[in-house]
């Protein structure tokens, strides 16, 4: 017996180390800790949360405190259902053009040519500022003074100051500025991953630019965007900060991510925050998996890239 | 591109629509940018294309009633802290997902992609009223815990592919020699890590500097960090003269800016997005 145990433990040892479980694993010992404490934990925390109606709150007063009622209470009250709805009318849009836009300059930019460092480099810098700091800085240049208007007013375009602050604009302008780049520089990775003689191929084959765009490129890169398209969706998604101030918090653009911070720090409803900020999670996940279902059905085979 | 050799520059139509674009997007982004440094050095202005005077006391009055040298300090606590801990936490982990396929490893990186995947807002606001239950949200703890939190997973999604690129065999080849798991992680892949070690560290650095969210809902009166400042005192406009805030706003930029020219020593402008290396 004394002689069979530590034999029984060294074949489940070598067991295990054949399907690549051995010491190495303990390696990733920290780091799953760490999510499933700072993570997972939270996350389901906020689930239950969310069953569980704050006692004294609104919610309970008009809903009872059934463990669906800060759903209820979200749903039936168009001030906060609502949210959904400006969330996605700010963020469809703004990730649609920052792809659709950053695909003909990528395409323009794929090759190699002087002054492509220095035009990445700028375009990089609105991914820096952030967007408080975008913010802060629509306000100033696309205000009733600012200098767009001045240019409007000056050239005759407009003869009173035209609105683009405070308003669904602002937001959507802020979300292009700050999204804007990342799609482009998302986009020329993926681009420049395509081999550039499977066009030339098509050329010597007699197809045009559009033709080998539509038939050899596009085909390519549609897999890609899809991707690029649901990052900056959730870049779009999760706008707080300049929904605030150049938005119209109260009114055009009151978002989901703002319904969700109201309820948490202002009027201290945990459970009513977290119902919001799972409903944030389900709705921006539900967009995403469409989008990967259909890209799903796409080639995702050989670029012909070097990767 | 020799001396005799002239190129024309003619372009179709396509291609000036694309360049006007571009040259659009960067007439707007030079447009945001510069009203608010010309607004901060500006005495008063109302109306007309440039203040009527020009100062830069400003940048002392600012400094001075937010306590900006107190909030650049706490700044750079919280983002050293980050970085420091998110590649402790997260590059032994990428080694052993480099290396290792084992049953559940999907799950494991399905864990680690969500929390890069779902907005902050989404998790910061049950992750902060998780660290206020544990009395831990509103100090620099809180701040930092809530930071780690896409920060570990940023660096194991660096790391990862790096470290799959490094050939198994040269750690083969140390143990032969008789190296230790010790000696091989200090001697061998220590050396070879640090160009990634480096890029990840300052790509966690940019964005933990950046990162409004996450430190917006954690942070305390004496935890802000500079962009959580800087929204403060957009809000409470009326108050402070809006020459103040933009003073503020450029300070931010200015640090910022810094940052991205070290970063960009360091790193391709594309891996600031993701980490798709470029193959040209």
């Amino acid at each position: 017996m004394a002689v069979q145990a530590p034999v029984a433990r060294m074949a489940l040892r070598h067991r295990l180390a054949d399907r690549g479980m051995d010491r190495t694993l303990l390696l990733l010992l920290p780091a799953v800790v760490f999510i499933v404490a700072l993570f997972v934990y939270p996350f389901l925390y906020g689930l239950q949360l969310s069953f569980q109606p704050q006692p004294g709150s609104e919610t309970v007063r008009n809903y009872g405190s059934g463990p669906f009622a800060d759903y209820h209470n979200f749903f039936a009250d168009p001030y906060l259902r609502n949210t959904i709805w400006t969330t996605l009318k700010l963020g469809l849009p703004a990730a649609l053009v920052n792809v659709i836009a950053s695909v003909p300059i990528a395409y323009r930019m794929r090759g190699r040519f002087r002054g492509k460092r220095t035009i990445t480099t700028i375009l990089v810098v609105p991914i820096t500022l952030g967007t408080v700091l975008t913010a802060e800085g629509l306000l100033a240049f696309m205000g009733p003074t600012g200098w767009l208007n001045r240019l409007l007013l000056d050239t005759g375009i407009a003869d009173h100051p035209v609105r683009f602050t405070h308003n669904y604009w602002g937001v959507l302008f802020s979300l292009i500025i700050s999204g804007f780049p990342f799609a482009f520089l998302l986009t020329l990775s993926y681009l420049s991953g395509i081999d550039p003689t499977l066009e030339r191929a098509a050329a010597t084959l007699g197809a045009g630019t559009w033709q080998r765009f539509r038939h050899i490129t596009l085909p390519l890169l549609a897999p890609g965007l899809g991707i690029t398209f649901c990052l900056s969706f959730v870049l779009a998604f999760s706008v707080f900060p300049s929904a605030i101030m150049v938005g119209d918090p109260a009114g055009q653009t009151r978002v989901i991510s703002i319904a969700a911070f109201h309820a948490a720090f202002e009027q201290y409803d945990y459970s009513m925050a977290s119902a919001i900020a799972m409903i944030m999670g389900a709705v921006e996940l539900i967009v995403i998996g469409l989008v990967l279902g259909w890209r799903s059905r796409l080639y995702r085979g050989a670029t012909g890239g070097k990767g | 591109m020799s001396a005799g050799t002239r190129r024309r520059v003619a372009l179709r139509p396509g291609a000036w629509l694309v360049w006007g674009a571009v040259v659009f997007f960067m007439l707007i982004l030079a447009g945001v940018v510069g009203a608010v440094v010309v607004d901060s050095f500006g005495t008063r202005w109302f109306s007309g294309w440039l203040p009527s005077g020009w100062t830069t006391r400003w940048y002392g009055t600012t400094w001075r009633e937010f306590d900006l040298g107190g909030v650049l300090i706490v700044t750079l606590e919280v983002a050293l802290a980050v970085v420091v801990i998110s590649l402790l936490i997260g590059v032994p982990a990428a080694y052993a997902l480099a290396r290792r396929t084992f049953p559940g490893k999907r799950v494991v990186m399905v864990a680690f992609l969500l929390p890069i995947l779902i907005p902050p807002i989404t998790y910061g606001v049950p992750l902060a009223t998780v660290l206020y239950k544990f009395h831990l949200a509103g100090k620099l703890t809180g701040v930092i815990l809530a930071n780690l939190v896409p920060a570990v997973p940023f660096v194991i999604l660096v790391m990862t592919p790096f470290i799959e690129q490094i050939d198994p065999k040269i750690e083969a080849a140390a143990r032969m020699c008789g190296a230790r798991t010790r000696v091989i992680f200090t001697r061998i892949l220590g050396p070879l890590l640090v160009p990634g070690m480096l890029a990840a560290a300052i790509l966690i650095l940019v964005r933990t500097v950046g990162m409004f969210e996450l430190t917006f809902l954690t942070a305390g009166p004496d935890s802000q960090t500079l962009v959580v400042a800087l929204y403060y005192s957009v809000s409470s406009a009326g108050i402070r003269a809006q020459q103040e805030i933009s003073a503020m706003a450029v300070l931010y930029t200015m640090s910022m800016l810094v940052l991205l020219v070290v970063a960009l020593r360091f790193v391709n402008p594309t891996q600031l997005v993701t980490q798709i290396k470029e193959r040209d």
